[in-house]
């Protein structure tokens, strides 16, 4: 590949992708973006019950996610790099901010209110996490020894805490999974990954008492759905049914029943994947799949592609949190995991979520696209 | 591999790029396999869910879906005999009102007035039946509307989101009061009929059958419910139709009412309150059944408000109380044909043994005095004159040779003391007294004199109007009888076809001979076919043979020492005697027979016999527009000719020695 990069004289490009490159844009992974955005609009209209006002709205703020990915991929990796501290100082900042001022929306304090600007500042962090640990990492010889693992758990606990403390399990779970996801690529030992697994159980007991009423809620229920069918067990159940009886080709398009009878709830939010599932059946997950697992591996492409520590992991992590994102997403909808609340990617409605992931495209996009010529 | 990083402690400035590299690819390549494991995990899942468990799922998500909605049956109609409607459905307009559409309730009915008719009542009720329904669904608020009520919301209708005009199906009673005690009324089911009957059965009924044959005959005029499947949201609200099946139509059904009969009967009662009865005997189909005073059943379709209820339930005269049926009054005089059965049955008379009557008689050891209610005395009475004249003396006699046992024997036959088993709710049997009735109840051993006074239908004895109809069907029939019905044919409505109802028989008087039943039969002709008959003026003229006896039920016995009976004026009404009257014809091929009770009226002769002589004239002569009845009444007919008619005009000889014009005044009989 560097060779053929090589080979080529600047002026000349022969293929679409190469003449895109060069205003640092990877055609792949924006076709496979572009893809899931519609499908993600066709499922929105039928799951707001034929309403254009929905899908015009998301349809907006993807375009504003693809713009901002188009103007983050012409920032170089090194700008990235060289911002990242201070992009993470201000994300914690805005997070104390938002423990001291936040709104309240349900029962939980994310939103920070600028006067012109809602936003939840947690959002800054899944970019900033990455960014910050991967840059951190760049610095330092890998594998990281000790004092470097423990200096990075605590760039990654900090914020994390104060996530969870909103309280925003979700949230947290993905920023402290890009954390995580940097420091594996990073090279953290076989040993180290094992002792974390086994702290996380042993402090599972102790979590479980911090835990909100709500959450234990989730949790009790993503065990027993049938235990509360009309309260907390209502949406995982009401959520297979739709699944379940979307069968193989599904109940076609605008067909579904669950949905549009109101039986599902969050059905345009949290719980589009079973709206999907119900009208489009295994086939078209299948497809859906497919198509998240090409993304994914685009990115991992590309991280396999970097050309420092601080691409690679960026890249990995990026990547590798998009894939958390789904399996999350995913498995709450078909009840393997509890409910919390994390979308599904690029189809969910939702604008803050859509535009942070375009942006971390964007910067997959830089990585790719601002490869010297000449590397090692 | 990676934990070698550590060695290198202190020199993190200098890196191993190789190393790293090779490190990160690794690490890539694990990750893809653990995402590839995730997928695997999640698309097994999703194998589970779609098709090892669609079935499950697919079932689970109609259910969620899918809402049975009852479709009520129409009402069947009820007609009398010839085809005239006695109940119907009225198309009517109403006026509902959709709760969840509407933004300001008050205001809205507030507005609305301005076009609709609309009391407190109206809201007060509108608003209970809203609080115990979902908010979607629409709540009549009035129904029947009048065309300009109609006409005047259609105007302004768009000012009233949430209300509209819909038409539905009103149960109407074109006689109203006339027929009311037959054929009864629907109203809204309570709860206490919802514990007895079976709820699929009312399915999207909001009515039920309450009183009358709408009542016992609710089963066949309900009709089944038909489904409706619809699809409806998590909230509930129906939103289209998946599926229809429609249920069936109640029965159409024929009374053997003659609405013609009950209207004459009815008029003929006048201002009276009391009851009629008139069967025909071949077969036991009640022709008219009068209670006065009525009730408009109107009143209780719609729900009766309150008010009305309680003045309905005050009412001094009882209007909602259906005398024919419930209405146990002592029969007095009529019940003498009965008794001269059992007495010629047992042969402790024969027809032409002569009693002498002084006015009155008293029982051995017993310084009591029975009176006649002719104070001189009618002098030799024989059974024909007895009757005629109605003598009590003779029955006095009678009743004491008979004694109690064997008239219980033969008024049970008749049917006295039970009730007939009619098919309209509510019957009481009346009170055939017997000497275990007195030990159970009165604990006391049966008085010889009490024996006397049922002789002439007083003492404990009572009957109802329809027992005396029987009754006197069964002295018409020879002592043939069956069992009294209002039901007369079944059409279904969906075959057109139609059913006779087969009169049901009754067990045959036992011991009487023809012989001596025609001799019974031939003094009631005296009653009302020659001079000197009790009522005879009623029936004068007559085109046609007839048989009766007039009866004068005491209310209040008189005092022993009490010489002259109070003049009928004199007396508080409601201590007035009851006027009673039993006949049948024509006598040798009886096709109609009555029974009259008109309370607190005085006498049997002059009042109560004129009303049977209206309805026999419009029965028997009047414009009848039917012909008699199919397959049932040819069988009864068939019975009833087995017994060859008497000879009326033999029969003719005026036995009676002294004419009185009708009977005296003041008729106290005492005991």
């Amino acid at each position: 590949m560097n060779t053929s990069v090589i080979s080529r004289a600047p002026n000349q490009s022969f293929s679409l992708a190469d003449r895109l490159i060069r205003v640092h844009i990877d055609l792949w992974l924006l076709l496979l973006l572009l893809v899931l955005g519609v499908v993600g609009l066709l499922v929105q209209y039928s799951a707001s019950g034929h309403s254009m006002a929905v899908v015009m709205n998301q349809a907006e703020r993807l375009g504003i996610g693809f713009a901002v990915m188009v103007v983050a991929a012409q920032a170089p990796p090194e700008f990235y790099r060289a911002a990242a501290p201070w992009l993470y100082g201000f994300g914690v900042v805005m997070l104390f901010a938002v423990l001291l001022l936040g709104d309240h929306a349900k029962g939980a304090q994310r939103w920070l209110d600028l006067g012109v600007l809602r936003f939840q500042p947690s959002e800054i962090l899944k970019l900033a996490m990455p960014m910050a640990v991967a840059a951190w990492l760049h610095t330092r010889s890998l594998p990281p020894k000790l004092s470097t693992i423990l200096i990075t758990l605590a760039i990654i606990g900090g914020p994390t805490v104060l996530i969870a403390m909103q309280p925003d399990l979700g949230t947290a779970m993905l920023v402290l999974a890009a954390g995580v996801l940097a420091l594996y690529f990073g090279g953290l030992g076989i040993r180290w990954i094992l002792a974390v697994i086994v702290a996380m159980a042993a402090a599972a007991p102790l979590l479980w008492l911090k835990l909100h009423d709500y959450q234990k809620n989730r949790v009790l229920t993503f065990l027993d759905p049938e235990r509360d069918p009309l309260g907390t067990g209502y949406h995982i159940t009401q959520s297979k049914i739709a699944i379940g009886s979307g069968g193989l080709f599904g109940k076609g398009w605008l067909a579904g029943t669950q949905a549009k009878l109101d039986f599902l709830p969050e059905s345009h939010t949290d719980f589009i994947f079973a709206v999907y599932s119900e009208e489009l059946g295994l086939l078209g997950e299948a497809v859906l799949m497919a198509l998240y697992a090409a993304i994914v591996g685009r990115g991992l492409y590309i991280a396999l592609r970097g050309q420092d520590s601080f691409q690679r992991l960026l890249a990995g992590s990026l990547a590798m949190t998009f894939f958390i994102y789904v399996f999350i997403n995913m498995g709450m909808v078909i009840g393997l995991l509890p409910v919390v609340g994390v979308p599904l990617p690029l189809v969910s409605f939702g604008g803050t979520s859509a535009v942070t992931l375009l942006a971390g495209f964007g910067m997959l996009m830089s990585v790719y696209t601002h490869r010297k010529l000449l590397s090692n | 591999m990676s934990a070698l990083g550590s060695s290198r402690s202190g020199f993190d400035a200098i890196k191993n790029l190789y190393e790293e590299k090779r490190t990160f690819t690794g690490r890539v390549v694990f990750a893809a396999i653990l995402c590839l494991l995730m997928i695997g995990l999640i698309a097994a899942r999703l194998i589970d869910l779609q098709l090892v468990r669609h079935d499950y799922y697919s079932t689970r998500a109609d259910d969620n879906r899918m809402r049975l909605t009852p479709i009520a049956p129409v009402r069947g109609l009820i007609y009398d005999r010839n085809g005239t409607l006695l109940a119907q459905n009225l198309p009517s307009f109403v006026l509902d009102i959709t709760p969840e559409r509407v933004r300001n309730l008050n205001d809205t009915l507030e507005r609305l007035k301005a076009y609709v008719r609309l009391s407190d009542q109206d809201i007060a009720r509108f608003k209970e039946r809203m609080r115990k329904g979902p908010r979607y669904r629409s709540v009549t608020l009035r129904s029947n509307l009048t065309p300009e009520e109609v006409a005047r919301y259609q105007l302004n209708r768009f000012d009233f989101e949430g209300v509209e005009v819909n038409a539905g199906l009103v149960r109407d009673y074109p006689l109203g009061e006339s027929a009311a005690h037959v054929v009864g009324y629907v109203g809204g089911i309570s709860e206490a009929d919802y514990a007895k009957l079976e709820a699929a059965d009312y399915e999207g009924l909001s009515q039920i059958g309450k009183a009358g044959v709408e009542r016992s005959h609710e089963d066949l005029l309900r009709g089944a419910p038909g489904t409706k499947i619809v699809e409806a949201n998590a909230a509930g609200r129906p939103l289209r139709e998946l599926e229809s099946r429609p249920g069936s139509s109640g029965q159409n059904l024929y009374m053997s009412l003659d609405a013609q009969l009950q209207l004459v009967a009815e008029k003929a009662l006048g201002d009276l309150d009391g009851a009629v009865v008139a069967i025909d005997p071949r077969n036991g189909e009640i022709l008219a059944l009068v209670s006065k005073p009525g009730y408009d059943p109107k009143l209780f379709v719609e729900g009766i408000d309150a008010a009305s209820y309680r003045g309905l339930l005050e009412d001094k005269s009882r209007p909602l109380y259906n005398r024919a049926l419930l209405g146990t009054y002592p029969p007095g005089s009529t019940i003498k044909p009965f008794m001269a059965t059992a007495a010629l049955n047992f042969k402790t008379v024969t027809p032409d043994t002569a009693i002498y009557c002084s006015g009155s008689m008293t029982l051995p050891g017993n310084s009591r005095k029975y009176r006649c209610h002719k104070r001189q005395g009618h002098g030799s009475v024989n059974l024909d004159s007895a009757i005629a004249k109605s003598c009590d003396i003779y029955f006095y006699q009678a009743a004491m040779n008979l004694g109690i046992d064997r008239i219980d024997e033969i008024l049970g036959q008749f049917g006295f003391g039970k009730p007939t088993g009619v098919d309209v709710p509510n019957e009481k049997g009346g009170l055939l007294p017997s000497k275990e009735w007195k030990r159970r109840v009165y604990k006391q051993v049966w008085f010889p004199g009490e024996t006397l006074s049922l002789g002439i239908g007083q003492g404990y004895l009572t009957t109802t109007p329809l027992q005396l109809a029987q009754g006197t069907a069964r002295l018409a029939m020879r002592g043939l009888g069956f069992k009294p019905h209002v039901l007369h044919a079944i059409a279904d409505q969906a075959t057109g076809a139609i059913s006779g109802v087969a009169p049901e028989a009754l067990p045959a008087l036992t011991g009487q001979s023809t012989d001596l039943q025609e001799r019974v039969i031939h003094a009631m002709q005296l009653v009302t076919m020659f001079p000197g008959g009790t009522a005879y003026r009623a029936f004068k003229d007559a085109p046609y043979s007839s048989a009766g006896k007039t009866g004068t039920a005491q209310v209040v016995g008189l005092k022993q020492d009490e010489k002259v009976a109070p003049t009928f004026d004199s007396t508080p009404k409601h201590l007035r005697d009851h006027a009673l009257f039993i006949a049948f014809a024509p006598v040798d091929a009886p096709r109609i027979a009555i029974a009259v009770i008109a309370e607190h009226a005085g006498h049997g002769g002059s009042v109560a016999a004129p009303v049977a002589r209206q309805i026999m004239d419009q029965y028997l002569l009047g414009k009848v527009l039917y012909d008699a009845d199919p397959a049932a009444t040819a069988a009864a007919a068939a019975a009833a000719v087995a017994d060859p008619a008497l000879e009326a005009e033999e029969g003719v000889p005026a036995d009676d020695e002294e004419p009185p014009p009708a009977t005296p005044p003041p008729a106290a009989t005492p005991r």
